[in-house]
Order: structure tokens, then C-alpha cells, then sequence
């Protein structure tokens, strides 16, 4: 007991920054598709490591591609979708993979134009069924823009696929010259929600039943390329922009925080968040912070450009609720806080296990 | 939110903090315990501490759950979750927690079938609707969660469900306040009392703690300004030579606890002679075990388990942080070894627990009780 409470804080913060090496799970578990520090850790050590690539380093939403000198730049994004029930208020499993991969060309600040379509079906799975699906991906890649030209099919044994899963890639344009990245962030730059956060976990778990909770609640599912457009051509302050999906905000801020070695403070009081999420989040102990978004996006902009961003958000019907939910500080570096509405602070983390398996 | 916002007032908040601080005798220090982990939640997640003056100082107490549970109970609960036949329902936090050979979450990664449920009616449903499955629950939790257990029970058997038992993991608060109590390496000036488990047993259970031991109890809910309600009632009968079990809770706290709930358990359950705590080692009647006319749902009756005592891992201190003798960050291996992603010991698991809480939400606060605010 010899080391004093701010040695043992200095420790942690050391082990924060400290690179995975090695995956010390002898498994997979629920936890590493959580979106969390598992995740993360079999991101590093496994992906990351073997492939071994600038491009996959960055570990960005999308991928940034440079074909040639004086060639114009691509973003190029994946995503699977595995959510359980198919079908669900405000949306389904076809709608979530289209516009799951629009929005991480998005967040790049390209605009989305090709993707791919791959399905895992399930031997068994009605084609009726399918039909929905596919004609709602149909319908959410008109409405995003973008053309789904390429595919694959495949089908296993009963059993072995909830239904269907469906894998999607994305190749988009990067027509501004910009980069957004932690390394542009600086202290004095804000945080803005683009609108309410976690209705997208919540609703997937309402709708599955167990819980026998009744709301009106819908998943947020929406491609959010014009959002971002939009948010770019209001104003150059934007640094970074991320879509808070699996995770939530909490752990796109705290990648943020440990990117940039800055400090996020959060406004509780800020935060947007719908009565229903909050109070089914009361109800089962869970954080909206670390709930699940489709259709929104999280940007930090520079002091000067605040005002039209959220002027530039609130224009569109996706941004309508946008707010500035924080600040960004010289310290604590590598740490997200938030001042609590009842006038007290603490830590926000990043998420450890899985409360929300298969939301998407 | 309703319901939720008027217990949540920074104007109510600020006022009480300064009322605390003048209670405060300059010089003193004031050691108060919180009993329940869920205090402990809600005093991090809310940071009630920055409201309090420095001469306070919140121990943190041993009633969180899933931190009590032994190694041996957990090495139990999987060698039941491996049974091919078993689903075992349980809830979230338990899926994580440590055992000899990984979590639930390990077991279930290779073929176990683990199953989060919300409540143990949950359990009861899974087994009406796989009757050609045995569906075992894992019962843990103070009185808080007992009656829930009692009532699934008493409905098992009014419907006749026969394939659905319970792994039997309920304790009992009393015992361990009172071993915490003649634990000489702790003197405290008053207690936090529990919420919930003082709905079920009411505040009469307390009394001993003012009359043998001179202290001041407050039964107090969860919510930031209860618990700050809380420590002024305790401050203020600190200040006035008193020592009394008093109600902070009393919007659902009633002197003479829920007799419909009491009952029930009394119908199921019975005092098991002794039982392991974590960290406290084997207390005298201070859990309960599902009485003979219920062995036909009772888990340790139909499954032969292990029933190893296990020690904790060596360079776990989870014992001294759930007997307040140690501060979360005076363990050797907090968080470096230990950390919410890879918990050595059920303290840093349970979102109740006092490492967790503290990893996850007050590491600030102890820097900043030094430094001026940067922010």
C-alpha cells in the first residue's frame, strides 16, 4: 500500500495509452463484438497487426484512399449487419446495412456512391422475408444516392443464421480537401450531437419483447451524408466527425480523447436524450451514453464555427435536435469527463462488456 | 424525466451540501458507510462526493450483490451452466464475474447455454416455453431481489413447472453490517442504510446498530439527493448527540418493512447455518436456502456440485474494499492488473461494486481533491 492515489491514477492512465499486443483471450465472447475495449483490444492485436497497413491503422470510419499522385481521394468502408429481430420500429436489417455503410463514408467527408451487397441466408428463411429486406435496401440506397453494384449470396444450415446476415462495403468520393482527424482538435473546440442519442439500442431492445416495456420508440436509422454535407459547407471548423453507433457517444469521445491527448467535458444537462430512452435506460441500469445511434453524428467543430454548424444541422430534418453537448480541454488529457446536472463530475469510459448484444 | 428530475436538483443540492458543511465540526473527521453498492453507483455516476466538505469521507460497504459471492458459488453456478440439458438464466452482472476457469461468458463461449434474464419470472417463462430443457436460475442479491425469487417459486409450483430450479444465492444484510461493526479495523461515525432491502425488512432490524453500538443509521434512496438528504440527517444527529435508526426513504420505506414480501420468503426460504462472503469468509445465518417442501426446484439439490471453497486470487483485495478497511485504489492490483475489462476480483465487475465505480467514474475526482479544476 505504499503507492499514493495519484501515482495509482498516473498508473492507469499509463496502462490506457499502453498498445495491445497480444489478445489474451483464449475465445471469442459477446464482449469483442461489443463495440468497447474488447473490441478494440482484438482490433489491435489481431486485425490491425496481420494486415498491416497504414490505411487500416488510421482506424477511421472509412478508410481513406489515394490511388495516385493528382488522382482524386476515395473513402472505402464496411460493415456488417446482425441484428436481432429483422425487422424492428423505425426500420430493418436491410435499411441498417445500407445506411450503416453510408454513414461511414460519411463521417469522411465523402459522398457515398458504390456498395456492395453480401447476404448469409438462412436455410428455411421465407422469401417473402427477403423480399422486404431487399426491397429496403433498395429504397435506402435510392434515398442515400447510392448504387448497390456489386453482390454475393450464400446460404447456410438451418440453425446456423438468425435469418440472414448481410455484409455491405461502401467506396465514396472525397470531393473537399479535408481531413478530418483528432490530431486537428484543439482546446476550445466544442462538441455538437446532431440530435437525441441511444434511440436505436433502446428501441432494438423493446422491440425483442423480453423486457415488456410499451413506447413509441424507433430506431434512428438514416443515412446522414446530406447532414454531413450540409455541416461541411456551413462552415472549415469542422476537425472531426464520428457516428456513435455500437459504443455510443461515450466511446467515440473517449477514442477521441486518447487520440488527441486532450481532454472532453461533457454537459449532462446538454445531453439530448428522448424521456423513453431515458427512462427504459433508468429501468435496466444502463447509460445512454453507451447505447447504440444509426442516424446520428457527432462532430467537434472550432469556436468560430460553431454557430453555423448547428445552424447549418438544424436546417435539415436529421439535425433538427442538434445541440453542443461539450467542450474540449488542454486537461484532463486522454480523458472524457461530464458535469453532472446535479453539480457533481466523473469519468466517462470507455464501455467494458456487452449490456446490448446483436443491435446491429 | 418525472419522477426522476426532482431528485436530481442542483439548486436543492448546493443548499444541502452547505447545510452539511456547517454541520461539520472543523477538525473532525466523519467516516459514514455507505451499506449498498447501489449507493455507491449513484454517488459516483452523480459525483455526489464534490458536494460534500473534505471532512467527509464515504467508506464504501459490502452490499453489493455480486461482490459477495464467493469463487466456490460461481465455480458451482458453471459446473451447472455445463450440464447439456441446462439453460442457465442469470443476470448480466454475474456473466462476467471471475471463477476458477474463466466467467458464464467463458462458458458460454464454448456451448453452455447462458441466458441474461431481468427477473427470475423471466427464467420461469424460458422453462414453460422449452419444457424438453431444465432451466436453472441463479438467485443472488439481499431482500431486495429475495421476493422476486420467493414469488417465481411459489409460482413454479402453483403451475406445476417442474423443470425449472433455482441455484440458491440470497444473503442477508443484518449479519453483515454487524460483522462489519465488530471488525476492528474500521471506526465509523454513521451509517448510509439501504433503500431497498429496508422496503422489504423495514427500519426495526437496525435498532441494534444505535442501542449496541451508538451509531446513527439512515435508511436512504438512490437517488443523488437522497443520498445527500442522507449524510445531513446522520451529520445533523452526529451534531445533536444522537444515535438513532432514522427514515430518509420514507416515500416507500415503511418502519414495519412489506409483510406480503417477508411472507413469501418465509414460505420458501430458511436461514442456512452459514455461508461465504467474499472478503467477510463464513458469517452465521446471514443467507438463505430453499426450504425441504421446495427441493423439487432447489439447483444444489437436483445437480451435484462441486461446493469447493476457492480461494480468492492472492493479489485480490476485494475482502478489505467490501469491508471498507481499503480504498478501491489502494488495492495492489487496481487498475493495472485489474481493470472492468479484465477483472481480477467481483468488485471491479458489478456496476455496484466500489472498484468499478470508481474506475469507471470517480478516478477524476480523486486528482482533482488536490489540484485546483482545470477545467
Amino acid at each position: 500500500m505504499s503507492r499514493s492515489e495519484e501515482e495509482v491514477l498516473d498508473a492507469i492512465e499509463r496502462r490506457r495509452r499502453r498498445p495491445h499486443v497480444k489478445l489474451m483471450d483464449k475465445q471469442i465472447t459477446l464482449a469483442h463484438g461489443a463495440g468497447g475495449k474488447s473490441s478494440h483490444t482484438l482490433v489491435e492485436t489481431l486485425f490491425v497487426r496481420e494486415f498491416a497497413n497504414p490505411e487500416l491503422a488510421a482506424l477511421g470510419d472509412s478508410a481513406i484512399l489515394s490511388p495516385g499522385p493528382g488522382s482524386a481521394r476515395l473513402a472505402f468502408s464496411t460493415d456488417a449487419s446482425v441484428v436481432k429481430p429483422l425487422f424492428f420500429p423505425g426500420g430493418d436489417i436491410g435499411e441498417l446495412a445500407v445506411n450503416g455503410t453510408v454513414n461511414d463514408l460519411a463521417m469522411a467527408g465523402a459522398r457515398p456512391l458504390w456498395l456492395s451487397a453480401s447476404f448469409i441466408l438462412e436455410e428455411g428463411l421465407a422469401t417473402a422475408e427477403l423480399t422486404r429486406v431487399v426491397q429496403s435496401m433498395a429504397a435506402a440506397a435510392r434515398r442515400a444516392g447510392v448504387v448497390i453494384a456489386t453482390g454475393d449470396t450464400k446460404v447456410v444450415e438451418r440453425g446456423k443464421a438468425d435469418g440472414l446476415y448481410i455484409a455491405t462495403a461502401g467506396v465514396g468520393l472525397l470531393e473537399r480537401d479535408i481531413e478530418l482527424t483528432p490530431a486537428r482538435v484543439r482546446p476550445g473546440d466544442r462538441v455538437i450531437v446532431s440530435g437525441s442519442i441511444g434511440d436505436h439500442g433502446m428501441a432494438i431492445m423493446i422491440a425483442r419483447g423480453g423486457l415488456e416495456l410499451e413506447t413509441d420508440l424507433e430506431s434512428d436509422t438514416a443515412p446522414l451524408h446530406e447532414l454531413t454535407a450540409a455541416l461541411l459547407d456551413a462552415t472549415g471548423e469542422v476537425r472531426w466527425l464520428r457516428d456513435p453507433t455500437r459504443g455510443g457517444v461515450a466511446t467515440v469521445l473517449t477514442e477521441l480523447a486518447l487520440a488527441a491527448e486532450l481532454g472532453v467535458v461533457l454537459d449532462e444537462a446538454a445531453l439530448p436524450i428522448r424521456d423513453e430512452v431515458n427512462g427504459a435506460c433508468e429501468i435496466l441500469g444502463i447509460d445512454p451514453l453507451y447505447v447504440a445511434n444509426e442516424g446520428k453524428l457527432v462532430a467537434v467543430v472550432g469556436p468560430d464555427g460553431v454557430d453555423a454548424a448547428l445552424a447549418a444541422l438544424r436546417a435539415q430534418p436529421l439535425g433538427r435536435e442538434a445541440a453542443v453537448i461539450g467542450t474540449v480541454h488542454a486537461d484532463p488529457p486522454g480523458m472524457v469527463l461530464l458535469e453532472t446536472s446535479f453539480g457533481g463530475s466523473r469519468v466517462v469510459d470507455m464501455l467494458a462488456g456487452d449490456p446490448l448484444p446483436r443491435i446491429c | 424525466m418525472r419522477f426522476v428530475d426532482e431528485y436530481r436538483s442542483p439548486e436543492l443540492a448546493k443548499s444541502l451540501s452547505a447545510q452539511i458543511a456547517d454541520l461539520a465540526e472543523p477538525g473532525r473527521t466523519y467516516k459514514l458507510m455507505e451499506v449498498c453498492g447501489g449507493h455507491t453507483h449513484a454517488i459516483y455516476k452523480h459525483g455526489v462526493e464534490d458536494l460534500l466538505p473534505d471532512e467527509i469521507e464515504l467508506v464504501h460497504g459490502p452490499g453489493c450483490p455480486v461482490c459477495v459471492i464467493p469463487m466456490g458459488r460461481q465455480d458451482d453456478a458453471i459446473a451447472i451452466a455445463q450440464h447439456p440439458e441446462v439453460i442457465f438464466t442469470t443476470f448480466g452482472d454475474m456473466l462476467r464475474v471471475p471463477a476458477s476457469n474463466g466467467s458464464l461468458l467463458d462458458a458460454k463461449a464454448r456451448g453452455a447455454d447462458v441466458r441474461m434474464v431481468y427477473s427470475p419470472l423471466d427464467a420461469l417463462r424460458i422453462a414453460r416455453e422449452n419444457p424438453d430443457r431444465e432451466v436453472v436460475f441463479f438467485a443472488i442479491g439481499f431482500e431486495t431481489t429475495t421476493p422476486s425469487t420467493a414469488l417465481t417459486l411459489l409460482r413454479a409450483r402453483e403451475d406445476g413447472i417442474e423443470n425449472f430450479s433455482v441455484f440458491a444465492n440470497h444473503v442477508t444484510i443484518i449479519p453483515a453490517i454487524r460483522s462489519i461493526l465488530d471488525s476492528p479495523d474500521l471506526r465509523l461515525d454513521g451509517f448510509i442504510g439501504p433503500g431497498h432491502v429496508s422496503t422489504v425488512i423495514g427500519t426495526r432490524p437496525y435498532e441494534f446498530i444505535c442501542r449496541d453500538y451508538g451509531l446513527p443509521i439512515v435508511a436512504s434512496g438512490f437517488e443523488p439527493l437522497d443520498v445527500l438528504q442522507g449524510v445531513y440527517m446522520i451529520m445533523k444527529q452526529l451534531a445533536e448527540g444522537r444515535a438513532e435508526v432514522e427514515n430518509q426513504y420514507s416515500r416507500v420505506v415503511r418502519e414495519e418493512g412489506n409483510p406480503l414480501a417477508l411472507r413469501a420468503i418465509a414460505q420458501t426460504m430458511q436461514l442456512r447455518t452459514t455461508f461465504e462472503w467474499r472478503g467477510l469468509g463464513f458469517i452465521s445465518q446471514s443467507a438463505l436456502e430453499l426450504r425441504e417442501e421446495f427441493a423439487q426446484w432447489d439447483a444444489e439439490v437436483r445437480y451435484a456440485v462441486p461446493g469447493v471453497r476457492v480461494a480468492d486470487p492472492k493479489a485480490c483485495q476485494c475482502g478489505e474494499v467490501l469491508k471498507g478497511v481499503i480504498k478501491p485504489w489502494q488495492c495492489k492490483v487496481f487498475g493495472t492488473s485489474c481493470t472492468p475489462d479484465r477483472p481480477i476480483g467481483t468488485c471491479m465487475v458489478s456496476s455496484e461494486g466500489a472498484c468499478a465505480a470508481y474506475y469507471n467514474y470517480g478516478r477524476h475526482a480523486g486528482r482533482r481533491t488536490r489540484e485546483p479544476a482545470t477545467t
